[in-house]
């Protein structure tokens, strides 16, 4: 088995007392005091994640735009420089290869941040289909990315509030950074990118801002209280774009690989859908549990904020409508869920 | 906050970190610090009815933390008499006092002669060591 790889800020997670643990390719954090606290803080303080395994490919030339055009599933020639969006990277089939954040970086350069267990297939996806006038590299090994998000994350580590899905530079803890107000959890919060060798620092700064270091376990929970997809569970190849709920960043009048597949399941109505649901008995959902009549759970957890049990899953579009009842085989035991409104979880008021 | 890591000298234990407190022909059962702070924050308790019969070395229950599911393999063999409804309202009560108000089940044994065949503190600590 080949080693596991390490980011920057691996000495800093075992001096916070982290439980390290095998992801993607990567010895990470799962968490430091707990789950629990951890994601009670991102929805109510500030914490703070080291997502640097993530993957950064650059593609740039006066044709970049031509080529991501035609890869990604957004319109991308509606980002100006200093914007963001979400997209897909798809595949004939309209399946989504990798979930992707794209950030115009220059005129002629954009910067795609990617999953970790994606990076290789990713970049070798994109290289391959590189034309004359892009160059695409992965940039991967000389950036540093750390989620900094909930109610309070900006003020403490001293950063205006923004724009969401805009970046520009800044300085946290005197360290230059690429501030980008984008996220994973629902709240409020930046992404901070810098070279790694600054990385250190960085985390040493906004930790001694107040900010609670958090690990992949907070991360799933609450990206799943808020219904993000986490490609690999709820997304992946072998379910189209569409079925997966992200219609909504499929521009269907652009030409992008995938596109007539897509066009013809919207057209159709998809056989299944990507539904949000709270348990009504007391039962945890995992992913991988048959949802009687032909669905499946995706994501499931016991939800930190509203303790109760809640996930995604794929069921037959005719009982996908939000108050539907699921009966969910929970290790030999049928609990039932209803289907709910997304997100699951809102901050009130 | 969890409970600081101990493991009693009075109780026998298995090595899937289960233990088990013999009085009598009967005994408490739970799981030991090392499994619960290796599941994390305890959040479900899935307890056998009472009256059920439960089987050394075979899953009498389950208990979740937010992350993951973990089968509870039963040290001794016998009837339910009374499952915790403390852990099953508030599992965390399992990380705050696993060998007190954490305990599990309360089991009438079937074959006291199992006992003979668990860990004391010396043995278990040993799996401990080894893991």
């Amino acid at each position: 088995m080949e080693a596991l790889r390490r980011t920057p800020l691996y000495d800093a997670h075992v001096a916070a007392g982290a439980r390290l643990v095998p992801f993607a390719g990567w010895e990470m954090p799962v968490q430091y005091e707990g789950v629990i606290p951890e994601h009670k803080a991102v929805r109510t303080d500030a914490g703070v994640f080291d997502v640097s395994h993530m993957g950064e490919i650059e593609v740039e030339g006066p044709m970049a735009r031509d080529l991501l055009q035609q890869l990604l599933s957004n319109d991308i020639t509606k980002l100006d420089v200093g914007e963001a969006h979400y997209t897909l990277l798809t595949n004939e089939e309209g399946g989504i290869i990798d979930d992707l954040i794209a950030y115009r970086t220059g005129e002629h350069r954009y910067l795609l941040v990617v999953n970790a267990s994606n990076r290789d297939a990713d970049y070798a996806w994109i290289k391959e289909r590189e034309i004359t006038g892009s160059d695409v590299r992965d940039v991967s090994d000389d950036f540093a990315l750390l989620a900094v998000q909930g109610p309070d994350a900006l003020r403490k580590i001293g950063i205006a509030p923004g724009t969401p899905f805009t970046w520009e530079m800044g300085t946290v803890g005197g360290i230059e950074v690429m501030v980008n107000r984008t996220g994973y959890t629902g709240e409020e919060g930046v992404e901070l990118a810098c070279p790694s060798e600054d990385a250190p620092a960085l985390w040493d700064a906004i930790v001694a801002a107040g900010v609670t270091p958090c690990g992949l376990g907070a991360r799933d929970t609450l990206r799943l209280e808020v219904c993000y997809p986490l490609h690999g569970n709820d997304i992946g190849p072998g379910r189209d774009a569409i079925s997966s709920g992200l219609g909504w960043v499929c521009a269907l009048d652009t030409d992008f690989t995938g596109v007539e597949r897509l066009r013809a399941v919207k057209d159709a109505g998809p056989e299944q859908k990507l539904v949000a649901f709270t348990m009504t008995e007391n039962a945890i959902p995992r992913g991988g549990m048959a949802i009687e009549g032909g669905g499946e759970v995706t994501s499931g957890t016991l939800s930190p904020m509203l303790e109760v049990g809640i996930g995604l899953g794929y069921v037959p579009a005719a009982v996908a409508a939000v108050g539907n009842v699921l009966t969910i085989d929970v290790r030999g035991r049928a609990k039932q869920a209803a289907v709910v409104k997304k997100p699951i979880y809102a901050r009130e008021g | 906050m969890a409970a600081a890591e101990s493991y009693p000298d009075d109780l026998l234990y298995n090595e899937e970190h289960d233990w088990a407190r013999i009085e009598g022909d009967e005994a408490l059962l739970g799981i030991t610090w090392h499994a619960a702070d290796a599941l994390g924050e305890l959040v479900h308790y899935e307890p056998p009815a009472v009256g059920a019969t439960i089987s050394k070395d075979e899953s009498y229950g389950e208990i979740e933390s937010v992350k993951a599911v973990s089968d509870l393999i039963s040290p001794l063999s016998g009837e339910v008499l009374e499952v915790n409804d403390i852990v099953v309202g508030t599992p965390e009560t399992v990380n705050l006092d696993p060998y007190g108000n954490g305990w599990l089940v309360r089991i009438r044994l079937s074959d006291p002669s199992e006992k003979d065949v668990l860990l004391d503190l010396a043995d278990y600590r040993k799996v401990l060591d080894e893991q």
